[in-house]
């Protein structure tokens, strides 16, 4: 097992970072999978190329420290984040309720120092956490403030996964308000504002400037035991970065009141649109055209086909000696597919959660193309060597009587023999590539997954229909391919043999 | 020169040489864990001769075959190839000498008839003009129509496979071809037909053969030598009329008179 790791070690961290183009001079700027982080770094890119600075967003990458770990690589140089946040997740102490000071201020950037990182001042707004009711709702049970809620532990809670785990979350509220609700569900942050909407839940968690507080005529409940942190929105950069990039971020402090940015993410969210935002921001709007769909839906297309064929090619070539490998009898073979399967058994975005903290990788396709090649491993090892052990033993030793090497007996009778089982995990590991390269938008990676991600953040359907549907055409391409390929791969004899039988 | 006229050359040498054994078994034993499939054994294989091994199901009979040919190592004594070892450094070449055929012909599924027979000439990058005129020339040895040589296995008669099977094993001009069952799976006429062709083969062939049946009629029609075998060790060896009259031990008799009873008339 410990020697098949090994062996994997210098293929993943060499094979596909090649194929991927060098970063490109201008200045990364990363955001968050929701509304506000996307219209924030949209902001810091306008500001930034205003002062001649090229930048480029790269936006909903799924989770802190993901944006972390990758702004302390360098994969991203800028990203807006919030004073409670680098408290709790990124520093793990404890935050203060009350509203942030200069003299707090200066604490974190002394302690964000010592990792390479700088921090501007606010921006002028508080997103703390809030707990949300529709508002008749909550009129009709008589519900204004958190404590009211322990009259009510019957009411359905539909809280958010990083609420729910957060230790200035939900356990930590509960205990202190002496809370003891029973119904309590994970759901994803936008979905959570159309189960309450339609009355399938009653309360959810909400950032405090979510444009659909207003839209939907929610009532914020008063945080009368003072519990929440502040939660002031600042941008983080790199040190080591151009010292024009945090001087024009400096230019933004104190520009953005609550009220603004809800308009502004409200903005965003009507014309389904991160920039407009921006625009707002800076008084001008951006034309948008017909034809970006089209151009849009291609291009994410083009980089998720990318992603797809760069992975599966790199599983191929390693995973189809690793099988032949692992056809031998023994604990070796055995300990090459158990070492793929375990790949498998970790959940994707914990995969690319690790992968993006392994240093040089971070966020970026590289890292993407890493975990589909992972995840395409176990198919093809598993069937190139289930593939040659089924080979009969007659046939095994016809060829290895006639006089053939080892060499040649594979080549000329083993892999053609088990060529039909060997294509069948390749087609496998397609079609698992195609569907888990959505998730390649969660680290920046681009591909279908990033309307869907978008889509789902803006509650928009059509968005989430234009990755959602070229995805299910190019796995059913890829398995008409397949069946086209069968018939170009599979030795005719071989085809009649499954005929007849 | 090439592959195809060296074994020839060799052969030729032979006759002068005379008493030098094809194929030898020195103290020749195996083993799996405690299961004793050959006791140690000493055989000498002539050359030009064919040799048929017979004996009942586990008599080890199959297993000296594998022996030869190397698919199986020996847990003591050595086999010899016209006097030298066959050891693990030099099984691929001593392999190319030997001809090999199964019950079933193991021919690969993946390959037509041709294909299959072409397989190690090729693989030795043989010129076509040779190797078509040594197809040709077994092509007519073993009466296989032409147009069956484009078919896959699958789309081939049981008779037509083993006559597949034996061109394959006959390309190079093996030294020696070793045949395992190789009409078992067959039904009793097209047994009957190829056991006379067989018979034809080895004759114009002058060819050394090791043959394993369980059939005793099959034994006596082909073979100039007979080796009877029990639970792995060789019971009496010698041509089929000493066998048959001289029995050295009573199973001798016994296998020799269940037979005759399976003999029609």
């Amino acid at each position: 097992m410990r020697a098949s790791v090994l062996i994997l070690v210098p293929v993943l961290v060499a094979a596909p970072r090649q194929a991927v183009p060098a970063p490109s001079q201008a200045e990364i700027i990363g955001s968050k999978k929701f509304t506000e982080s996307c219209v924030l770094a949209e902001i810091a890119k306008s500001a930034l190329q205003r002062a001649g600075l090229p930048a480029e967003v790269r936006s909903s990458i799924g989770g802190t420290i993901i944006l972390w770990e990758a702004l302390r690589q360098g994969g991203i140089n800028v990203y807006p984040e919030y004073t409670g946040t680098i408290r709790e997740v990124i520093l793990k102490e404890r935050s203060s309720s009350g509203p942030e000071d200069a003299a707090d201020l200066e604490g974190l950037r002394r302690r964000l120092e010592s990792y390479g990182i700088g921090i501007t001042g606010k921006l002028g707004f508080n997103n703390t956490y809030a707990l949300v009711m529709r508002r008749a709702r909550a009129r009709a049970l008589g519900i204004r403030q958190i404590s009211d809620l322990r009259g009510h532990p019957d009411l359905v809670c539909g809280l958010g996964h990083e609420f729910l785990g957060r230790s200035d979350g939900w356990a930590p509220l509960c205990a202190r308000y002496g809370l003891h609700m029973r119904d309590v569900r994970g759901v994803d942050h936008t979905l959570g504002y159309v189960a309450l909407a339609k009355g399938e839940i009653d309360l959810m968690d909400a950032y405090s400037t979510d444009a659909r507080i207003a839209e939907d005529d929610l009532l914020v409940l008063r945080d009368d035991l003072h519990f929440f942190p502040r939660y002031d929105a600042v941008f983080l950069y790199r040190l080591d970065a151009d010292p024009r990039v945090p001087a024009v971020l400096r230019t933004l402090e104190g520009t953005l009141d609550e009220r603004r940015i809800t308009d502004l993410n409200a903005a965003a969210e009507r014309t389904k649109d991160y920039a407009r935002g921006a625009a707002m921001y800076f008084h001008q709007e951006s034309g948008g055209d017909g034809g970006r769909a089209v151009a849009n839906i291609a291009r994410w297309t083009g980089r998720h086909l990318l992603l797809v064929a760069v992975s599966l090619f790199a599983s191929i070539l390693v995973g189809v000696p690793l099988g032949i490998w692992a056809s031998r009898p023994g604990w070796i073979g055995e300990s090459v597919i158990g070492a793929t399967g375990l790949i498998q058994t970790v959940p994707s975005l914990a995969l690319l959660a690790l992968l993006v903290s392994v240093p040089f990788l971070g966020i970026s396709p590289a890292t993407a193309i890493i975990a589909l090649f992972l995840y395409g491993l176990l198919p093809i090892v598993r069937n190139t060597a289930s593939g040659i052990q089924d080979i009969p033993s007659p046939m095994r030793e016809s060829a290895e009587a006639l006089g053939l090497e080892p060499r040649a007996c594979l080549t000329k009778v083993f892999l053609p023999l088990a060529s039909r089982s060997i294509l069948a995990g390749i087609k496998t590991s397609a079609i698992i590539a195609v569907g888990t390269a959505t998730l390649a938008a969660l680290i920046g990676a681009g591909g279908l997954g990033e309307p869907i991600l978008s889509g789902l953040n803006l509650n928009d359907r059509v968005l989430i229909l234009e990755g959602a549907l070229p995805a299910a055409a190019l796995a059913l391409a890829v398995q008409l391919l397949f069946i086209a390929l069968d018939r170009v791969l599979i030795p005719k004899g071989l085809r009649l043999n499954s005929a007849r039988s | 020169m090439s592959l195809l006229t060296s074994a020839r050359r060799a052969g030729s040498a032979r006759d002068s040489m005379g008493a030098q054994p094809m194929i030898e078994l020195v103290g020749v034993s195996k083993s799996f864990a405690s299961l004793l499939a050959l006791a140690p054994t000493d055989l000498a294989f002539a050359p030009e001769r064919t040799t048929v091994l017979i004996g009942p199901s586990g008599c080890g009979k199959s297993t000296l075959l594998r022996l030869i040919i190397g698919l199986m190592q020996p847990t003591a004594g050595e086999v010899r190839f016209e006097g030298t070892p066959v050891r693990p450094a030099n099984l691929i070449a001593m392999r190319r000498r030997m001809g090999y055929v199964i019950q079933e012909g193991g021919l690969f599924p993946h390959l037509t008839a041709r294909e299959n027979i072409l397989l190690l000439a090729r693989h030795l990058r043989l010129s076509a003009k040779e190797s078509d005129a040594r197809l040709a020339e077994l092509r007519e040895l073993t009466r296989l129509p032409s147009e069956t040589l484009s078919r896959y296995p699958v789309e081939l008669s049981g008779g037509q496979r083993q006559r597949v099977s034996l061109m394959r094993a006959l390309m190079l001009r093996p030294e020696v071809l070793l045949l395992d069952e190789p009409l078992a799976a067959l039904d009793p006429m097209v047994r009957s037909t190829l056991q006379a062709e067989l018979k034809a083969i080895f004759q114009e062939l002058r060819q050394t053969v090791i043959l394993v049946t369980h059939e005793l009629a099959e034994a006596a029609w082909l073979g100039d030598e007979i080796v009877l075998l029990r639970q792995g060790r060789v019971v009496q060896a010698g041509d089929f009329a000493s066998l048959r009259d001289k029995p050295a031990d009573p199973f001798v008799a016994e296998f020799f008179k269940a037979q005759r009873t399976l003999a029609p008339g």
